[in-house]
């Protein structure tokens, strides 16, 4: 007969649970062997990128590709930030103005979106009016529409409305597709927050403004930087756009106005020898903000992607 | 501290025909501890939300104090509600939780923290400041709104089913603490259950609403021992009163073969009214079993036990006793160690003076 050791029956139930809990921790080892293949694959690239911005000219097109370098240098930095590309009539912009031109356009479709989507979700979250249910079916249809497709009804517009070619026009064109986005999260974060809560704000002395302000607004933070992150990401990242949109007919410093990624795009002219250092570096500076940013804040975009999907 | 007077206060939702509360006419005073009950949808939570200035008022007015509230935002009306939810913000400890109607109030920094200390003293919640509402358990997160509410010394504390999310024994509890508070600080409170058993014990009067009407204001003792109405008297008390419609002849009404007269004032009233038939309403307390022995000259009903319920403390005996067209199902108090068996006949006696009589139209009260 089996008995039972000193641990006795609440022991080995304590020890199972444990073993339980530890196994669903680590999971089982073929995922993590696809887990951890699949994160190469998707790895590899930044990978690639991060050492071939370090290495010298030279060693960029040795065959075979050394995936340690053999030799550190930052000259590709230097030279990313030095060179003008040479545009047909005007200066090409430097990096640094791409980079600009990129961050302000950025920043700019952030702000705004965040500024129309958070009182659009406030409005179809907590107040009944005539049209909310076809408002909300409408946010629904937008974003099953592909982005690609917009660009030339949006262009048409925008040319008809003399803003095409310039930085407003690109804004104006980014925030189009991703309004719909962050007002139906941001909607699942408001109505996630009980309406008692703002209520207790009222009777505790708040206006509503100042009730959305003190309370609603810090609980749904979290659903505002998820949906800050999207915004920033599509417009940061964003090549075709910038390209149709933004056009190389305006000026910003006396140089064409071009986002960071249609910059880049540039330095792989026919018309010369690719500069691949300086290519990598400039898209390691390009790509790195994002993704360091990105890691810091992901575990909490997650949740907040998911905190304001089921009311609780 | 103010006196709270609802003035025909009446309050319709949008695309709603009938009110939600009709024409409500309700004064609080001073100091006093009302309570507002009644069943689901008897418009007393809204009462409530249109005395906080949560709830549009349709017609009539609401005041505080001597202050004409009706259009006035919450924040204007020096009111502080606790809810059923307790709608503590998640975001804040609960130190914060308590500075935060102050500091909408503009209360000094010093002032603030002095009066969050002595709130959380009055409540036990000193160790707790520092903890946010997901780290309390239901009870203190109870206390914390209700801190909310005395830190800032309205004139009137608003509570809507605040012990409803607790389990039966801290809900005991806290009910008491809630009785000794507002004695303690004698502000003017309005609260609102669905539960008699804590209207009775917390309120100095009780107002019971059903449909949006106020039934009947008064002392708990005065609605269990005078009801207006046979709703009110089906409400309050519990197990609830035994109400059945009876052929009535001018002086007795008729339990299959057994007579029983009414009282005086109510017969009278019965009789002026013409009524063949009478609702007559007897507490299980008003009933009580005898043995075959008892003869001490009172009222009896036999019938068959088909359900006892012990509680303890206090027993209950449903039975059936023969009449026409139905038997009556009756509900007896009775002597918790001497208990009958299901299936048994036993006998109660009926005390007689403690009938309550209604008119089986309008139900109102007959006699006094």
């Amino acid at each position: 007969m089996t008995t039972l050791g000193p641990m006795g029956v609440e022991g080995v139930a304590a020890a199972a649970r444990v073993t339980s809990v530890r196994r669903r921790r680590h999971g089982s080892t073929p995922a993590s062997v696809a887990l951890l293949v699949i994160s190469g694959i998707w790895l590899f690239p930044i990978y690639y990128m991060l050492i071939d911005a370090f290495k010298p000219n030279n060693d960029l097109l040795h065959y075979p590709p050394q995936l340690w370098p053999a030799q550190w240098t930052l000259a590709n930095f230097q030279e990313a930030f030095k060179v003008n590309g040479a545009g047909p009539t005007v200066p090409q912009p430097s990096f640094l103005t791409s980079l600009f031109v990129s961050a302000v356009v950025a920043l700019v479709v952030v702000a705004f979106s965040m500024a129309v989507s958070l009182f659009a979700s406030l409005a179809v979250a907590r107040f009944n009016f005539r049209g909310r249910g076809t408002m909300l079916v409408a946010l629904l249809v937008a974003q099953m529409v592909p982005f690609a497709s917009l660009l030339i009804p949006i262009f048409i517009e925008l040319n008809k409305v003399g803003l095409i070619f310039t930085v407003p026009a690109l804004i104006i064109a980014y925030v189009a597709p991703v309004l719909p986005f962050t007002i139906w999260t941001l909607r699942g974060f408001v109505a996630s927050v009980p309406v008692d809560i703002e209520e207790a704000a009222l009777t505790d002395g708040c206006s509503r403004l100042s009730a959305f302000w003190r309370v609603i607004f810090p609980l749904i933070a979290p659903g505002l930087v998820a949906t800050s992150i999207f915004a920033f990401i599509l417009a940061w990242n964003d090549y075709v756009y910038a390209y149709i949109i933004l056009g190389n007919s305006g000026t910003v410093f006396g140089q064409t106005e071009e986002t960071a990624s249609v910059w880049l795009f540039g330095l792989i002219n026919p018309s010369r020898v690719t500069p691949w250092g300086e290519l990598f570096a400039a898209s390691l500076i390009f790509t790195l903000p994002v993704m360091i940013f990105f890691l810091i804040i992901q575990r909490r975009l997650a949740a907040g992607l998911t905190a304001g999907a089921v009311k609780t | 501290m103010a006196n709270v007077e609802y003035r025909q206060a009446t309050c319709t939702y949008p695309g709603m025909s009938a009110p939600a509360v009709d024409a409500l006419d309700l004064v609080v005073e001073d100091g006093e501890f009302m309570v507002l009950v009644g069943p689901s949808g008897s418009g007393k939570s809204t009462a409530l939300r249109m005395l906080a200035g949560l709830e549009m008022v349709s017609s009539g007015e609401i005041l505080i104090g001597d202050r004409v509230v009706t259009g006035a935002p919450p924040k204007a009306r020096d009111i502080a509600m606790v809810f059923q939810s307790y709608a503590l913000y998640p975001h804040l400890s609960v130190r914060d939780n308590l500075a935060f109607p102050l500091k909408q109030k503009g209360v000094s920094e010093p002032e603030r923290t002095q009066r969050v200390l002595e709130a959380a003293r009055l409540l036990e919640l000193e160790p707790l400041l520092d903890r946010r509402p997901r780290q309390l358990s239901g009870g203190q997160r109870q206390r914390v709104a209700m801190g909310r509410a005395i830190v800032r010394q309205p004139q009137a504390f608003l509570m809507d089913e605040p012990l409803s999310n607790l389990d039966a024994k801290l809900r005991v509890q806290t009910r008491a603490e809630i009785a000794a508070l507002q004695i303690r600080l004698g502000v003017t409170t309005v609260y609102v259950t669905h539960d008699q058993v804590e209207a009775m014990t917390l309120g100095h009067r009780v107002a019971v609403l059903r449909d949006g009407v106020l039934q009947q204001c008064d002392t708990p003792r005065r609605l269990y021992e005078h009801p207006c109405n046979v709703f009110v008297a089906g409400f309050v008390g519990s197990p609830a009163m035994n109400l059945d419609r009876l052929p009535f002849d001018g002086t007795v009404v008729r339990v299959g073969e057994v007579a029983v007269p009414l009282p005086g004032a109510a017969a009278s009233a019965a009789r002026q009214a013409g009524l063949s038939e009478v609702v007559l309403g007897l507490r299980p307390d008003a009933l009580f079993p005898v043995t075959a022995g008892d003869s001490n000259g009172a009222i009896r009903l036999s019938g068959e036990v088909h359900l006892v319920e012990d509680t303890g403390s206090d027993a209950w005996v449903h039975l059936d006793a023969p009449a026409q067209p139905a038997p009556l199902r009756l509900v007896a108090r009775a002597d918790a160690r001497h208990l009958p068996l299901v299936g048994d006949r036993i006998s109660v006696a009926v005390r007689v003076a403690e009938a309550h009589v209604f008119d089986p139209a309008s139900g109102v009260r007959l006699g006094d």
